[in-house]
């Protein structure tokens, strides 16, 4: 099959399985919500709808190639770098590190990724930006809270822009045999860390008993755990043909990226338990922020852009 | 026709930089005249305000703001009176109109207000100043008028004084129960009432995040 065939394929897949998804809801809704409103099957068709628009952007980012694929990331980042800055307490003395961070660092790494430099974009946000912007804000002079207000707009342009920037890297890769396709290794990474945030949530809904971390997050159990991520991995495993690995590869990796999203999630709720805040934002409806839907993408993104890079391109 | 579209242009603007969302936490939107109150830490705070507004209720409600700002070239005044209609005030010391019956004027056309009692932007720490007493003799002149808090959170990041660009920061407006002047309530316990009302909304909504 081709690199387009293939694409085809794999969203009609995922567009069945929204359609189930969607007559579930809606039969839901007819049985139980009519009578009595359930906040809980209201916010699951939100969800469903949300999964749509998600899928229907990422399949025009496909369209549109690498272009699409790098501007869409690229506004992901900006949505998810200013739901995490709002939730910083930074002062007037960051303004101008802000504004470079928004409007010099964020489009910067993108074109780097664009032009595929790898030499530089893997080290341009963790070494040239780290020094850059402490030293911006110490020009203003306010040294209040100055190592905190510091380290949490690094620490917000390493997730939202860094760690993000990853997944349209991918398209920079080159591996024997399979050039043309790097497409479908984003398709992989997305579709296996997503499903493992969806299959958590089922099986955790249908057989979870024992919390994992109620401190952080009540919906999160052993059960979840084990069933999302071993069906995450199964399905990861099945899907070897889209990628460069063997079956067993996939299942390997597919299961470490399953497991960083696990932990980007966890990461990401004590931030916002720390915070006070249930969600990060309200952009996408039914999910929360960028910032919900992408925390286990972001975790996940570097590892596999690494190891595919490592093991498998010349 | 021209006006209609720059209002748009703006709200539209508004929306896009900093993702505004309204809350309304205590009361629904009604087109009756009404003052809204608001804290004022920006010059673009009643322009937030005008774009979580419903279209309808936006084209009714006018911020009162000072003439002396909103007069001082063609672009301002063109925005000031006939995109925002606002109801200027003489802020001079010397003035010889009365802003109270301007703005009462303004009620009594079925116009709703959009004011900031504590009279000027505020810029330090404090979340909030005193109010200045307008606030007390607005109500006194109109008393079956509803006062309603709104709390702006966020705008003072997106654009603090003296910067240049924006930074696109998610803002938050929320619009709470309305208030009205109590039979006999004197000035200064109105006015301590209606700033405690406001820091109470401004708790809640950062409670419900």
């Amino acid at each position: 099959m081709t690199v387009t065939q293939q694409s085809v394929a794999l969203f009609s897949g995922v567009g069945v399985v929204l359609v189930v998804a969607s007559v579930v809801g809606y039969v839901l809704h007819r049985r139980f919500s009519l009578e009595s409103p359930s906040p809980t099957i209201d916010n699951l068709n939100s969800r469903i709808k949300a999964w749509w628009m998600m899928v229907a952007l990422l399949g025009l980012a496909f369209a549109f190639g690498r272009a699409g694929v790098v501007v869409l990331f690229a506004l992901a980042s900006l949505a998810a770098l200013r739901e995490f800055i709002t939730l910083t307490p930074t002062r007037r003395g960051d303004h101008v590190a802000l504004a470079v961070a928004f409007f010099v660092v964020l489009p910067l790494q993108y074109y780097l990724v664009w032009i595929d430099w790898y030499g530089l974009y893997s080290v341009f946000i963790p070494v040239y930006v780290f020094l850059l912007l402490a030293a911006i804000a110490a020009l203003r002079q306010d040294t209040q809270h100055f190592m905190s207000r510091v380290a949490e707009t690094q620490w917000g342009l390493m997730i939202s822009v860094f760690c993000l920037s990853h997944v349209p890297a991918l398209l920079g890769l080159t591996i024997p045999g399979y050039a043309g396709r790097n497409l479908l290794l984003i398709a992989f990474l997305i579709l296996v860390v997503q499903s493992s945030d969806v299959l958590q949530y089922i099986w955790g809904k249908l057989l979870g008993r024992h919390k994992i971390a109620p401190e952080l997050s009540p919906s999160k159990t052993v059960e979840g755990f084990v069933g999302g991520v071993g069906t995450a991995t199964l399905l990861g495993s099945l899907l070897w043909w889209i990628t460069p690995f063997s079956p067993w590869q996939a299942a390997a990796i597919a299961l470490l990226i399953s497991l960083m999203g696990f932990f980007g999630g966890l990461v990401m709720s004590a931030i916002k338990r720390d915070r006070g805040v249930k969600d990060w934002g309200w952009m996408i409806e039914g999910h929360g922020g960028v910032l919900d839907r992408l925390d286990s993408v972001i975790f996940a993104a570097p590892v596999f852009f690494h190891i595919t890079r490592y093991w498998w391109t010349v | 026709m021209i006006e209609a579209a720059c209002a748009t242009a703006v709200a539209t603007f508004a929306r896009l930089i900093t993702g505004v969302r309204g809350e309304w936490r205590g009361c629904a939107p009604d087109p009756r005249p009404r003052i809204y109150f608001a804290n004022h830490r920006s010059h673009a705070d009643f322009v937030l305000i005008w774009t979580v507004l419903p279209a309808p209720l936006r084209r009714v409600t006018r911020p009162v703001a000072g003439a002396d700002y909103w007069l001082k070239n063609g672009l301002r005044r063109f925005f000031g009176e006939r995109v925002f209609k606002a109801v200027l005030i003489d802020r001079t010391v010397t003035r010889d109109s009365d802003p109270i019956a301007i703005m009462a004027a303004a009620l009594d056309e079925k116009s709703s207000l959009i004011l900031f009692p504590e009279g000027t932007r505020n810029m330090g720490e404090e979340p909030l100043l005193p109010f200045k007493s307008g606030l007390y003799h607005l109500a006194k002149a109109r008393p079956d008028v509803e006062l309603v808090p709104i709390w702006i959170e966020n705008l003072n990041r997106v654009m603090p004084k003296g910067e240049f660009v924006p930074i696109p920061l998610l803002c938050t407006v929320t619009i709470g129960a309305p208030i009205v002047l109590g039979e006999g309530e004197d000035k200064g316990a109105f006015l301590d009432r209606s700033r405690n009302w406001l820091l109470a909304l401004a708790a809640r909504s950062r409670d419900d995040r």
